[in-house]
């Protein structure tokens, strides 16, 4: 019996620094024939292990359609990622995946298209956005706002550039905190909401974040009557195993690792909103 | 299969014999520490003969009588788990080259075929949940399954329950129902054998067996019925789950913050708990590295750490995690509750809290203890948990 919890070794191909505290880095199995084998969604989660540091669930932001590299987009927030964050090209670590459910991208078919991202949150929805982006004619108009703490914090200035030249594609930016040559707003993400085009049966919402940064997202689309099943979330909880053994991610009924990382709010809705759930 | 067969107790000890000849490690109950826990079983008179148990909230006793039976106890702290799902174990070895490229390596395991005797209703119960959680799940867990298919199962039906009992209302006992090769059913002069697998049916054409009469079966159904009508402890009717989602802002989970100790001591003895510390042992020269899985406890603040956040920080908050799964979530996860009344929570919890109580204050009186008031009407006096929970006043 294949012991799934057991890492494969993958290699740096390549990395890059974004911010001071955010880096990513292109990674490759150094087994042709498992990355070969490799297939994920947009919205799933590859665990990184480092020997005698530790494994961490990390969000997978490249397109699924590129074979040749997975790429991750990390924040040092502990001992882990920190040392990720020392990985030059050409080390090794651990590497397996993918796990969990993605993002929508078959059921959010057809709908007009609402993401809303906070601060970390930018990286794995850059996944949908590409992914969507791409495939443009499957859905409809697509409206991203970007909420980060600093102003510093923002990754990929240049794609958010990009995908304004697309038609139908809206782009709001806002920082927590600005510095001068912030382009964007200062403020919640929410601000805009007043100014999007919603038609609350044809649009899907998208968002990862800060929880109470959803939060706030949740109500203002449900005060639209956005459908709690067109309401979609990616969340966040500790996780060891990423495969429904562990009991680390539960988040009431649900194993974050195996049902989510995505969910719909009415998945979430019984626990939703509850301090210490 | 439903055979079933008269062993006097004078031949018991040919039941280890024959389990031992046909390549079987055999384990059983006994005395150690004060209390019943499963090791290697060479001889009956290992077996804790005229030794019963008194549980209670916080309470765990053994006593002697002068019984001649080996299972007039109801549970030890610890039955199937630790021999299924170990408290401890590698699960894989990594070693960095001097290239420093790495090479993975699962770890090899040398399970030998191993018969339990003794297994009560309970942790039958205990066990298929564990099956599906680890066995049956889209990854099949190697350790567990490798673990779980080398063993031979001899059940014992309950004569008698200790207080904290309460597997009637759980529906899981106090007679074994499925899940193992034998059953036991204890009578002063012998055992009824109950034959249940065909392999069990191989071990008990080696004995010498006489059939059972109508008389003994009968006796031993009114033991086991006795048992079951020792229990006093009962549940809110089910499903709980709506009902515990529903009741997760409810005041009396603030009353745990002067009870609950956040030990763990209930989901260590809870034979249904299954969360896990995956973590790594390094070599001193730092090659070589061992990825241990460990029990790991709700009741630890580190459970639900992520990256400098503790979820559940106040124990209130742990102890409503750990009851509203067992007893609610698990409904959705398994198709039933992650309860199956053993009581060893109740019994090993060292400030006797119980399970049964506390599901009663939630979910049947709701607001009637001092002090405290249902939801709806809540707001008006402060409820804060440090100044006497269950007995502020206002």
């Amino acid at each position: 019996m294949n012991n799934a919890l057991m890492p494969h070794e993958a290699e740096v191909v390549e990395r890059h620094d974004e911010t001071p505290d955010l880096f990513s880095l292109q990674l490759r199995f150094t087994d042709p024939v498992i990355q070969s084998q490799f297939e994920f969604a947009p919205g799933q989660f590859n665990m990184l292990y480092l020997p005698g540091v530790g494994e961490v669930p990390i969000s997978i932001v490249s397109d699924p359609e590129d074979s040749h590299v997975i790429n991750h987009t990390i924040r040092r927030v502990g001992s882990v990622t920190d040392n990720l964050g020392k990985l030059q090209v050409g080390d090794r670590l651990g590497l397996r995946g993918p796990y969990g459910r993605g993002w929508p991208v078959v059921e959010a078919e057809g709908t007009d298209l609402v993401i809303v991202t906070g601060g970390l949150g930018c990286a794995p929805s850059v996944s949908f956005i590409e992914y969507a982006l791409r495939r443009q004619a499957r859905y409809g108009r697509i409206q991203i706002i970007q909420g980060v703490k600093h102003a510093h914090d923002f990754i990929w200035r240049e794609r958010y550039d990009q995908w304004r030249q697309y038609p139908n594609v809206e782009v709001w930016l806002t920082a927590d905190t600005g510095d001068t040559l912030w382009p964007g707003r200062v403020g919640p993400v929410t601000q805009f909401f007043d100014q999007l085009k919603i038609e609350p049966k044809q649009t899907s919402v998208i968002m990862c974040g800060p929880e109470g940064m959803m939060n706030a997202v949740v109500r203002d689309m449900r005060q639209r009557a956005v459908p709690d099943t067109q309401i979609w979330l990616s969340m966040e909880r500790n996780m060891h195993c990423a495969l429904g053994s562990c009991g680390r991610c539960q988040l009431g009924a649900k194993f974050v690792c195996r049902d989510g990382p995505v969910f719909n709010y009415a998945e979430l809705a019984p626990y939703w909103g509850h301090k210490g759930v | 299969m439903n055979i079933q067969r008269f062993l006097p107790r004078d031949r018991l000890q040919t039941l280890i014999d024959q389990l031992m000849s046909a390549g079987y490690d055999v384990i059983g109950p006994q005395v150690r520490d004060h209390a019943i826990i499963f090791d290697h079983l060479a001889g009956v008179d290992q077996l804790p003969i005229g030794i019963t148990d008194e549980q209670a909230p916080g309470r765990y006793r053994l006593e002697k009588s002068d019984s001649v039976r080996c299972f007039d106890w109801a549970t030890g702290p610890q039955a199937l788990k630790p021999m299924t799902f170990v408290s401890r174990e590698t699960l894989w070895r990594s070693d960095r080259r001097p290239d420093g490229s790495l090479a993975f390596r699962e770890e090899p395991m040398a399970t030998r075929p191993t018969a339990i005797i003794g297994i009560r209703a309970c942790d039958l119960a205990a066990l298929s949940i564990h099956d599906r959680h680890f066995m049956h799940g889209a990854h099949p867990d190697p350790q567990y399954s490798q673990r779980r298919q080398s063993l031979f199962l001899v059940a014992v039906n309950c004569m008698r329950s200790a207080a904290t009992c309460f597997c009637t209302a759980t529906g899981d006992g106090p007679r074994a129902r499925s899940g193992y090769d034998l059953s036991l059913s204890e009578l002063d002069e012998g055992f009824i054998l109950e034959v249940h697998t065909e392999r069990g049916r191989d071990v008990v054409v080696r004995l010498d067996v006489t059939e059972a009469t109508s008389a003994q079966i009968e006796r031993a159904n009114a033991g086991i019925e006795q048992a079951a009508k020792q229990q006093q402890r009962t549940l809110p009717a089910g499903p709980l789950q709506d009902k515990l989602v529903t009741a997760v802002e409810h005041p009396h989970w603030k009353t745990l913050d002067d009870r609950c100790l956040s030990c763990g001591n209930c989901t260590a003895v809870c034979p249904t708990c299954f969360c896990q510390t995956h973590g790594d042992e390094i070599s001193l020269d730092g090659r070589q590295t061992s990825h241990v899985r460990q029990w790991e406890s709700c009741f630890n603040p580190d459970h639900s750490y992520i990256h400098g956040i503790v979820i559940r920080a106040e124990r209130p908050q742990r102890y409503r995690q750990w009851l509203t799964h067992k007893f609610g979530t698990w409904e959705e996860q398994f198709g039933r509750s992650g309860c199956v009344g053993c009581g060893r929570c109740i019994a090993w919890c060292p400030v006797g809290i119980d399970v049964t109580e506390e599901l009663a204050a939630l979910l049947i009186e709701p607001g009637i203890e001092p002090g405290i008031e249902p939801p709806a009407e809540q707001p008006k006096g402060k409820s804060d948990g440090q100044s006497g929970g269950v007995a502020h006043h206002e």
